[in-house]
């Protein structure tokens, strides 16, 4: 086990950080949020030149052939900043599912659009009352001879309004889930875009007799597939739940040794160093399971059980570094015009995207009596 | 020891809730229960229908509109008032200003504010804290200088909640630099937010809301008359003020009323082939928060019991300490019951998430607030080893 970064990723992870410290570094997130699309195409586009969002992708569909590794490098190094580009939406979640199952040519030709920056594709999954379940709940497919329509409600789709195509689930006549692309100019496509709490985005998107193309050949059930691709992603999170946390915690320990009260400056109070001390070692547990969890991922082990304990760990640690970063604070904590109040926000986000810790802890516990005890190393 | 309420309180209880639920305006109550922001004039409205009905101003002396209603009552009072969704009335005015008017002011003073700020036609806003003076209150330096038969006010209040809607503010201001201790030289004083000199910068909070605001004061002019007791004594009455009300410290009715609105709510998504509520993760930790706010109920009903004598129960910082930790425990449920949906918060109209789901979050992030205004926690713990533990 090596938990350090070779010469390549450390470059790439120096390379990731002073291009978005450049674009995050000040108060820059608080206008693009503002504004629509929710972030900044230009930096995008400037991640897609350095090559980062085609770092999982095959050479031959026009990506890197990276893998979770760096993409768990990217993903930490966006949340230290807060970066809202949908790296994690666009290249691990809808980019996963189409490298995992597109055929040839839905691969080059996908892949490259997203690696070179050109396309925004996102996963059309959750639907209002389904909570975090892999498969498809009321959006239908219907199929005639080859082709195929979608019907019913999206929601909340993460940058549904801007993206540029979707990957959809569906549920089939014979109830199983299956996979559709979906171009953001379909037919009887109609997206409501708003703003979500932490200055993303996200959409109600509808169906209605839409025309899909399935993603990949004719096959079974999806649900494993998207499972897996959750997996990916929850991991991607965990990693940038990190990254936020770690600012979270730079934030508040530099303000108690700039704010003062009583003619002193805050960090003189124990009660309060040692609070931060304690937000240390969450943040560090949820490091160490969060880099464990890529690892998992990168030797092509059991990444859905990885990606529960990542989760559990982590959304325990971000609610209480969230928490206590605001506290520490005092009232300019929850405002908006301060930034360390957006990194709980952010957090609060994430925890509930795809499945929050109490949802990964049912999981764990329906598995206790499977095992004697848990080895990291096998 | 007893149990039950008295034959007399449980007719008292009755008729709380008879007028909240009957005769209380029911949109009003309706816009409580959906989380929106009330207007201005709904809260105005609110207060005036309570202050009709002789329920606006309870603690105060009987010949300004209150009762010699028994601590136990007053409790009643304000947990039937929370548990129909009927807006307490504003603080600012009622557990704060007005308690010091009575108790302090001059009789003209009484007679010209009382009445008023009882009926919500004098809207007050709180000018305490200063970017400088948080929890250390006694440093301010907001200064008021003594110039023949007025006060010329300058400098800046931070905070001030709801100053956009308010008439008036009671300010601590610094009226003497010199005095040996920072808390013997300063004062209360009143005066209209439309006075010349008087700006106001709205603040965003994380939720998007603007409740609090920054108040700068320039070459301000209050008349000598608007001063409130004695000067430099303004420290005491600011203590005074602030604890002053037992009564409604610790959260519970709200805390209620969000533990079975997350209930309700996760009776109906569905998980499987059962409900979210009988998750059994879910569902313990619900007992959990229920049993707490058990324990903090009855603590309240302890220290109300037990505060006779007029003097602030220091127990009271123990309600306000774990009232709004429970009070955030049980924002934080709504927004995992909400899961997924609790995304969605800011979507509009046409939305399938339902409108619950969408403002949890922002309530969760606006109730950070809890635990840090009205003297922090770590205030509130630094009391209680202090002047409980004498430590
Ligand atoms: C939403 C909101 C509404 C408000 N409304 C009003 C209003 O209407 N009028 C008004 O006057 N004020 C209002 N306040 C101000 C409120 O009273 C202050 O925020 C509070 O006193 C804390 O001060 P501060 O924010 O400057 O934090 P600081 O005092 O800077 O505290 C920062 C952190 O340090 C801790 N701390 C400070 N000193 C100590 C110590 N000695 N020991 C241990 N810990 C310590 C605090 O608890 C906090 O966690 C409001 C605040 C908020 C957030």
């Amino acid at each position: 086990m090596d938990f350090s970064y070779d010469n390549e990723q450390t470059a790439l992870r120096e390379a990731v950080a002073g291009l978005l410290t450049k674009a995050y570094g000040g108060d820059e997130r608080r206008t693009v949020t503002r504004s629509e699309p929710g972030f900044d195409e230009a930096t995008w586009g400037r991640l897609a030149e350095m090559g980062v969002l085609g770092l999982p992708f095959a050479e031959a569909d026009g990506g890197m052939g990276a893998g979770p590794v760096e993409v768990a490098l990217v993903a930490t190094e966006m949340g230290k900043v807060l970066a809202p580009e949908p790296f994690v939406e666009t290249v691990v979640l809808a980019g996963g599912l189409i490298a995992a199952l597109g055929t040839e040519t839905q691969r080059t030709e996908l892949l490259t659009a997203i690696a070179e920056g050109t396309s925004i594709v996102v996963l059309a999954h959750a639907e209002p009352g389904l909570r975090w379940s892999p498969s498809a709940g009321s959006v239908t497919a219907e199929q005639s001879g080859d082709s195929w329509t979608l019907t019913g409600v999206k929601e909340p789709v993460p940058h549904g309004a801007r993206a540029d195509s979707f990957v959809v689930s569906a549920r089939t006549a014979d109830g199983a889930t299956q996979l559709f692309l979906v171009g953001g100019d379909a037919e009887g496509l109609t997206r409501t875009g708003y703003r979500t709490h932490d200055g993303g985005r996200a959409a109600r998107v509808a169906f209605a007799g839409t025309p899909a193309e399935l993603l990949g050949e004719a096959g079974g059930d999806r649900t494993a597939d998207v499972e897996r691709a959750l997996a990916m992603a929850r991991i991607a999170y965990a990693n940038e739940s990190v990254g936020a946390m770690d600012t979270a915690l730079a934030m508040t320990s530099e303000y108690l040794t700039t704010r003062k009260q009583f003619g002193v400056t805050l960090n003189k109070f124990q009660a309060l160093t040692f609070r931060a001390a304690d937000m240390y070692v969450s943040l560090e547990l949820a490091r160490s399971i969060a880099l464990w969890a890529t690892m998992v991922a990168d030797a092509g082990g059991d990444v859905v059980l990885a990606a529960d304990r990542a989760r559990l760990t982590t959304s325990r640690a971000g609610r209480h570094i969230g928490k206590e970063a605001i506290q520490l604070h005092g009232g300019i904590g929850v405002t908006a015009e301060y930034k360390v109040g957006h990194y709980t926000s952010r957090l609060t986000a994430i925890d509930h995207q795809l499945g929050d810790g109490d949802w990964a802890l049912g999981r764990l516990a329906a598995g206790v009596a499977g095992h004697e005890s848990v080895d990291p190393l096998s | 020891m007893r149990l039950q309420l008295s034959p007399e309180d449980q007719s008292f209880r009755e008729e709380m809730r008879t007028f909240f639920t009957r005769e209380f305006p029911e949109s009003i109550r309706d816009a409580v229960k959906a989380h929106r922001e009330l207007t201005r004039d709904q809260i105005v409205e609110s207060q005036r229908v309570l202050n009709k009905a002789g329920l606006a101003v309870p603690h105060w002396p009987v010949e300004y509109g209150g009762h010699d209603w028994t601590p136990l009552q007053r409790h009643i009072w304000h947990e039937e008032m929370q548990a129909a969704y009927v807006p307490a009335p504003l603080a600012f005015n009622t557990s704060m200003v007005g308690p010091v008017i009575a108790a302090f002011g001059t009789q003209e003073q009484k007679d010209r504010f009382l009445p008023a700020t009882a009926n919500l036609d004098i809207w007050w806003c709180q000018g305490f804290s200063e970017p400088e003076a948080g929890s250390d209150l006694a440093s301010l330096r907001t200064s008021a200088v003594r110039e023949g038969d007025e006060f010329v006010v300058n400098g800046q209040k931070t905070w001030t909640t709801l100053g956009q809607h308010a008439d008036w503010i009671f300010c601590l201001v610094r009226t003497d630099p010199h005095a040996v201790k920072k808390q013997r030289g300063i004062s209360f004083l009143l005066f209209p937010m439309d006075s010349p000199g008087v700006t106001l910068r709205p603040i965003e909070l994380l939720d998007g809301g603007h409740e609090v605001n920054e108040v700068f004061f320039e070459d301000v002019r209050v008349p000598a008359e608007n001063l409130v007791g004695e000067e430099n004594r303004g420290w005491d009455y600011a203590k005074f003020l602030l604890g002053n009300e037992r009564v409604g410290v610790a959260p519970v009715g709200h805390v209620k009323r969000l533990v079975a609105e997350a209930k309700r709510h996760a009776g109906e998504i569905t998980v499987g082939d059962s409900t979210l509520l009988a998750d059994p993760l879910l569902a313990a930790r619900i007992a959990e928060l229920e049993n707490d706010l058990l324990s903090l109920e009855l603590t309240a009903l302890r220290v109300v019991a037990n505060s006779a004598d007029g003097k602030p129960h220091p127990a009271s910082s123990v309600l306000k300490l774990r009232g709004t930790e429970l009070q955030q425990a049980a924002t934080e449920l709504l927004v995992d019951v909400a899961g997924p949906d609790s995304l969605a918060s800011f979507a509009t109209e046409g939305s399938d998430v339902p409108e619950w789901a969408r403002v949890v979050t922002p309530q969760y992030l606006n109730f950070r607030k809890a635990s840090i205004y009205g003297g922090s926690n770590e205030v509130q713990r630094t009391i209680i080893a202090g002047t409980i533990l004498g430590l």
